[in-house]
């Protein structure tokens, strides 16, 4: 069954199951129990499922409610203090115990209106002609009775309104008499400090941007979007991380020195490649240590496995598997199996230089695919270097030659043995006897 | 080996000084030593028998988990105690030893992951540490059916690392077998271990696994190869960077000589 009802009614098509199945669902459905008191068709328009929350026991829906007084429902006049005209109207009233209820009409406590000021012409004179001279007094008194009639809706106003005024000049132009009407009429400057309208004055100016920028954010495409909320995301990633390192760079002084002295020199012997790790990663590794000195006792795994990621956080996930698939062709285990200090150390070292071998690959393919673009364009593919693959997968014995195996798709037989002429320069593929 | 192109970023040690680091109070058995690391060097493990004949439907197998030494010192130098949770199946799951050597035995069927909170004195560090250990009770590879007496053994070897020891903590521990701390620098002062503190880990009896009748199967984890296999690897690595540097070198060379400079200047 399953609300095939409720499909029906709208219109909807049903399931596609065939109909010896449905009928095989069925009997399944049947067997749910349906509760009683309300009928089978009802429950079935629910879509067969009954109600997430009791909303009345259905035991009650049998008996009336209980009551000791008698109530009945009479049509009787109505009286509003809403309404000013002498209009009678009737409306059925619920009456208990014959007595009728009394009060004024519920609903009239609703009728609120606002108090917009008037002015004589002399106020007018005195205080509110407009200084620029846009607003005469003529048009000034139909904003003003458009003002009272609407409520204050300046959108309805700015609709009716004669001459085509923006709905922030309309505002601009009540609110800024409102407020000179206000201090003229006040007897002394102290009452009116609290008032909304003195305390903050509307500024058409502000208003305009407001709507401007809220305009903007609305019509943002959710691309801009998603990019806008990275860049947050990362601006805040980054202030944490200064204030991190800056908070544990403090006591450190002389590690600070080292990193300091570091960078630039290693900068300025390779200034076309971006070899020494970024700032940020500086940041993330004193943020990491940091952190882990916080705990004041850790794991040497845990602690490794932070550092770790420390160092691949500026990388894709592609480049960190590729760093773990190198580390697997020299045969290194990812985890080292005996964590000691020393080995830990010389682990991270090894992830990080592989990294830079991995970027320095990448640039040199960079460059050799953008120069290459200007010549014939055949060779801007290096289809026969395994992106993914940096060592050849054989273990192979420290400091023995070993024979080259054929990788299927390969260029040219002996090009190891090539010296790269200056005009093109290929990115040599690394194999194990290079090493 | 030079590394003069890729950035360095030890993370050895700066000099040690004692920090005014008091953290919760500023008293002086409680001030920490900055830049010298403690570490306890640990096995973590599991060792099972098949039960054999004896063996029943839900008691197969006879398996212990521990935390000992990675020489087999003794733990209760700085460990308090340790919860090991076994699986909720087992009749009151959280076992506490609160003596070394820290191991637990029991009975059972089945493998499953075993955590450990392993508690601290209190001069040590007041916080706990988690780890975790998979039981494992049947060989890797099917090699025949299991034998009563050899066992299945999973050890694994891990570090507690303590970064900025407490003071009476470094004096306390600093010529304890079971714990590592690096050669302190000349003239460096620590005070004498005093009386502060929680002697009651002195009163406890033998607390190391040397003799312990499963030492048998513990294995020995020596870093030598492991950190062999990283040194070579690296070398490998920094020879494959070379002709990249190279390549840029001579790549800037040509650029200079294009610019009308003498090659013989370089």
């Amino acid at each position: 069954m399953g609300g095939t009802d409720a499909k029906d009614i709208l219109g909807l098509p049903k399931t596609p199951l065939s109909l010896t199945q449905e009928k095989k669902s069925r009997p399944q459905k049947e067997s749910h129990r349906k509760p009683d008191g309300i009928s089978r068709e009802v429950y079935a328009l629910t879509g067969g499922v009954a109600p997430l929350m009791p909303s009345i026991d259905v035991t009650h829906l049998k008996r009336p409610p209980p009551h000791d007084e008698k109530v009945a429902w009479q049509w009787l006049p109505v009286k509003s203090s809403a309404r000013k005209d002498d209009l009678q109207l009737y409306h059925w009233v619920r009456v208990v115990n014959d007595v009728p209820p009394t009060g004024d009409y519920s609903f009239a406590k609703y009728n609120k209106s606002v108090d917009v000021l008037k002015y004589t012409d002399d106020e007018y004179e005195n205080h509110l002609t407009d200084p620029v001279s846009v607003w005469t007094k003529e048009e000034t008194d139909q904003l003003f009775e458009l003002c009272e009639r609407f409520d204050l809706r300046f959108t309805v106003i700015a609709d009716r309104f004669p001459l085509s005024r923006t709905v922030e000049e309309l505002k601009d132009r009540y609110y800024s008499v409102t407020r000179a009407l206000l201090r003229a009429r006040a007897q002394s400057p102290a009452e009116l400090a609290n008032h909304p309208l003195i305390k903050e004055p509307y500024d058409m100016t502000r208003d305009r941007e407001r709507k401007r920028a809220l305009s903007m954010v609305l019509s943002q495409s959710r691309h801009q979007e998603k990019k806008d909320a990275e860049i947050l995301a990362e601006a805040k990633r980054i202030t944490e991380m200064r204030l991190a390192a800056r908070r544990a760079a403090e006591p450190d002084v002389p590690a600070n020195e080292n990193i300091g002295s570091v960078s630039p020199s290693s900068n300025s012997q390779l200034p076309a490649t971006a070899v020494a790790p970024s700032t940020l990663t500086m940041a993330d590794y004193a943020s990491t240590l940091a952190s882990l000195r916080m705990l004041h006792v850790y794991l040497r795994t845990y602690g490794l496995e932070q550092m770790v990621q420390a160092a691949s956080s500026a990388v894709g996930l592609r480049t960190i598997k590729r760093v773990e698939q190198t580390l697997q062709d020299l045969g290194v285990n990812l985890k080292p199996k005996v964590p000691t200090k020393t080995v830990c150390d010389e682990h991270l070292e090894l992830r990080k230089e592989i990294l830079t071998l991995l970027n320095l690959q990448k640039q040199l393919q960079y460059k050799e695919s953008e120069g290459s673009s200007h010549r014939e364009g055949t060779y801007a593919a290096m289809p026969d270097t395994p992106k993914d693959r940096v060592f050849a997968s054989e273990p192979f014995s420290f400091g023995a030659e070993r024979p080259i195996k054929k990788e299927p798709k390969r260029k040219g037989p002996g090009r190891r043995s090539d010296t790269p002429s200056p005009a093109h320069k290929r990115p040599r593929k690394l194999k194990a006897s290079d090493l | 080996m030079e590394d003069s192109n890729v950035e360095r970023f030890s993370a050895s040690t700066p000099k040690p000084r004692i920090g005014i680091d008091g953290g919760d109070d500023n008293k002086n058995w409680r001030r920490r030593v900055n830049g010298v690391e403690v570490s306890v060097p640990i096995v973590c493990g599991s060792i099972a028998f098949f039960r054999g004949k004896k063996a029943k439907e839900y008691r197969t197998h006879n398996w212990t988990v521990y935390v000992r030494g990675a020489t087999n010192e003794d733990l209760g130098v700085v460990i308090r105690k340790v919860i090991f949770h076994l699986h909720p199946s087992f009749k009151s799951p959280t076992r506490v030893v609160d003596s070394p050597p820290f191991t637990l035995s029991e009975c059972g069927w089945g493998e499953f992951k075993i955590d450990i909170t392993i508690f601290f004195h209190a001069d040590a560090c007041e916080r706990k540490l988690e780890l975790s250990h998979l039981l494992k009770l049947n060989p890797e590879i099917y090699s025949g059916p299991q034998s009563p007496n050899v066992p299945v053994v999973t050890e694994s070897y891990n570090e507690i690392v303590f970064p900025d020891p407490f003071e009476c903590f470094l004096s306390r521990v600093i010529n304890h077998p079971a714990v590592h701390v690096p050669k302190l620098p000349e003239g460096f002062n620590l005070p004498p271990p005093g009386d502060a503190g929680d002697e009651s880990y002195y009163k406890m009896k033998k607390g190391d696994t040397k003799d312990h009748p499963l030492s048998h199967w513990f294995s020995k984890f020596s870093e030598a190869d492991e950190l062999f296999k990283l040194t070579a690897t690296r070398q490998k690595v920094y020879a494959a960077c070379l002709p990249f540097v190279q390549a840029d070198i001579a790549e800037l060379k040509r650029q200079l000589v294009m610019v009308d400079v003498q090659p013989e200047q370089f």
